[in-house]
């Protein structure tokens, strides 16, 4: 067991392995940098030294991203919806939901007004630019609260499989059968309307596709041979499932996330146009709501939240979709 | 001295097959064991079996390991988890996929030192500069803070190395740790783990089913045939005098620099058949394969025995195979 029998053991005759760093000792080659030993030992790594470095995943996921002009339009819009949410009363320090001036104002007819005044005399653009504030609260929150839940779930159901899996898909399985909006109107009424409640009913009706998305993913990615590595060191299960697998499965998530504001947005107006919003809040579905029966004579009521609504949505639709260009692995060719 | 690691009658099931039957061996401290076989012969398996990570479905139904005075059977998950990469540490085939894709590898190197030496991050990353250059890693300053796809295949595997010594294990086992790579690149590896053994004093379980590899590297080599051990010995005797007819046929089925390297007077011998002709049969698992069975080989499995010290074999009929030289492997 001592190393002079190893010593002895390479000279037997029919051992056919050539020793190749014998040959590889680049004759004369003085190394640049690092320990004298290095190039001897490993030549494979003196050719990677002077290959130019690549750029990261990050890096090349960001230029694919930008290079984009819907994604850059997209995220330009919500950088403005953001901006004026945050803004809003700068603008506008009075309630948007006091009476200002004459009704139905339409655009334009009032410098003071510019888009107008619906049928209680309340400045529309004051309302636009307050409602883009709980659109994007409600948009944001129920997301971040969604997602956190449903990566939780389906972190877990995807990583330890067998009957903690079975019991996780059978509880988001109960959710999807339910028809998701219907279930939301349900919760909503239930617990009395609020921006909060509305914001955690729409979590909770949106954490199963989440779940869903990283089980899969969890599944996938708990076979691949770092993962076995990881074990094989010692780590533990939660070190595996946060550390090393889930940031391999976040792709996909961040795309689906950026689609899961938009809809958060859509159905929180929805909510407000059925008049299961939050009453002491202006919000762009609200706005619609109150404006839907003067259609015919005041059509503008409907349409310039309508449209604010759209362009938010279409926003963040373009940046999930540049970021499924950026970030899904079968388009990077440097990889 | 008491050995390292004692493997005792290690038998693995799946629920329709036994992959390993019935195995046995021993690591001395400091000593790298060679386990040899084809594809199939179950040295994956005892590798993951060692680490108590074996898939779902597989089980160790019989036997013991015993790591240093530890039954390793008997540990819960936990205690499992704490020898894993601090006492035994392994290293894999795969370096291309064996790195995680988004940490930088000295984030990785890092990570294990977090964990078992519950260092800070700024000691973990110097730790893990050290380690880069423990395993020749040029610019390792530089390079720690790479990610895995701008390294090269060689320079991977050389990172999983640091990552599997970074806690000085007693016994590293390394499934085909160079199959995936150049001959030139292997050769280096197999050096380096050779360098690191004597250095931090390690144990090394080299899986393999390359017989150069045995003949430069091992100080002792178990063969495997489909889950059983067949034959052991030193590695000077078993090339230069192989008792079991299935260890001659692999020997027979190597290049070989000084005879005919292109094969110009006669192909390569091969070992007819595969190692799937056995399975469901009764007695020796090389009979379906081997020139010398006989009628008896078919009634019961061949036992070891000990023809010579530091040596045994599963073939009761060694003694007259060797009266007739190379009548297997070089009769085409």
């Amino acid at each position: 067991m001592s190393s002079t029998g190893v010593g002895a053991l390479r000279n037997i005759p029919g051992a056919t392995y050539a020793p190749a760093t014998e040959n590889e000792q680049p004759a004369g080659v003085a190394p640049t940098e690092g320990p004298a030993w290095s190039n001897v030992k490993a030549p494979d790594a003196r050719s990677q030294q002077s290959a130019t470095i690549a750029i990261t995943n990050g890096r090349r996921a960001m230029r694919v991203f930008f290079a984009n002009p819907n994604a850059l339009f997209g995220t330009g819009f919500l950088g403005l919806v953001i901006a004026v949410a945050l803004l809003a009363p700068v603008f506008f320090p009075d309630d948007p939901l006091s009476m200002v001036g004459r009704p139905f104002l339409w655009p334009g007819q009032d410098p003071a007004f510019p888009l107008g005044t619906d049928s209680l005399g309340r400045d529309v653009l004051s309302g636009i630019l307050h409602g883009s504030r709980i659109s994007l609260f409600v948009g944001l929150t129920a997301t971040a609260l969604g997602l956190t839940f449903g990566v939780l779930v389906g972190a877990v159901a995807g990583y330890f499989g067998g009957w903690v899996d079975d019991i996780l898909v059978r509880l988001v399985e109960i959710f999807q059968t339910l028809p998701s909006f219907v279930l939301l109107v349900v919760l909503v009424a239930i617990a009395q309307p609020s921006a909060t409640t509305v914001t955690l009913a729409i979590a909770v009706i949106s954490w199963p596709t989440v779940a869903r998305l990283t089980r899969a993913e969890f599944r996938a990615i708990r076979e691949k041979d770092f993962v076995m590595a990881a074990r094989s060191l010692g780590f533990g299960h939660a070190r595996i499932i946060f550390r090393e697998i889930l940031p391999n499965a976040l792709p996909p998530i961040i795309v689906t996330s950026s689609v899961m504001v938009a809809t958060a947005i859509l159905m929180e107006s929805a909510l407000s146009f059925m008049g299961l919003g939050d009453p002491n809040v202006v919000s762009w579905g609200s706005m619609i709501g109150t404006g839907r029966e003067l259609v015919r004579t005041a059509w503008y009521l409907t349409a310039l939240p309508g449209l604010a609504i759209v362009f938010t949505v279409l926003a963040l639709n373009l940046i999930g979709d540049g970021l499924n260009d950026a970030l899904n692995p079968r388009f990077s060719q440097d990889r | 001295m008491a050995p390292l690691l004692r493997v005792e009658n290690l038998t693995i099931g799946f629920p329709r097959a036994e992959p390993v039957r019935n195995l046995s061996f021993e690591v001395a401290q400091g000593e790298t064991l060679a386990i040899v076989g084809e594809s199939g012969s179950g040295k994956s398996l005892t590798a993951l079996a060692l680490m108590q990570l074996l898939p779902r479905a597989a089980r160790v139904t019989s036997g013991r390991i015993t790591f240093g005075d530890r039954d390793l059977l008997a540990l819960d998950a936990r205690e499992m988890r704490r020898l894993r990469g601090r006492e035994i540490a392994m290293i894999f085939q795969e370096p291309m996929t064996s790195l995680n894709p988004v940490m930088t590898i000295g984030g990785q190197i890092g990570e294990v030192l977090k964990v078992h030496e519950r260092l800070s991050g700024k000691a973990a990353r110097a730790r893990a500069i050290e380690l880069l250059q423990l395993v020749r890693i040029p610019g390792a300053d530089k390079r720690v803070d790479d990610y895995p796809h701008q390294l090269s295949g060689g320079m991977r595997q050389r990172v999983m190395i640091a990552m599997a010594v970074a806690c000085r294990p007693k016994l590293l086992i390394a499934d085909e740790p160079t199959t995936a790579l150049d001959v030139t690149i292997q050769a280096q590896v197999l050096d380096l783990l050779d360098t690191l053994r004597r250095e931090l004093q390690m144990a090394v379980v080299l899986i393999t089913h390359d017989l150069g590899v045995v003949a430069q590297w091992a100080d002792r080599v178990v063969v495997m045939y489909a889950g059983r051990k067949v034959e052991q010995a030193l590695p000077a005797d078993l090339f230069k005098d192989p008792l079991h007819p299935y260890t001659r046929g692999l020997l027979a089925a190597s290049p070989r620099l000084k005879n005919d390297f292109h094969y110009r007077n006669g192909a390569l011998t091969e070992i007819p058949g595969s190692i799937v002709s056995a399975v469901g049969e009764a007695g020796c698992p090389f009979r379906p394969r081997c020139a010398q069975a006989r009628a008896s080989c078919g009634h019961h499995i061949p036992p070891l025995t000990a023809p010579a010290p530091d040596r045994l074999v599963a073939c009761p009929f060694t003694s007259s195979i060797k009266a007739v030289p190379d009548a297997l492997a070089l009769s085409h």
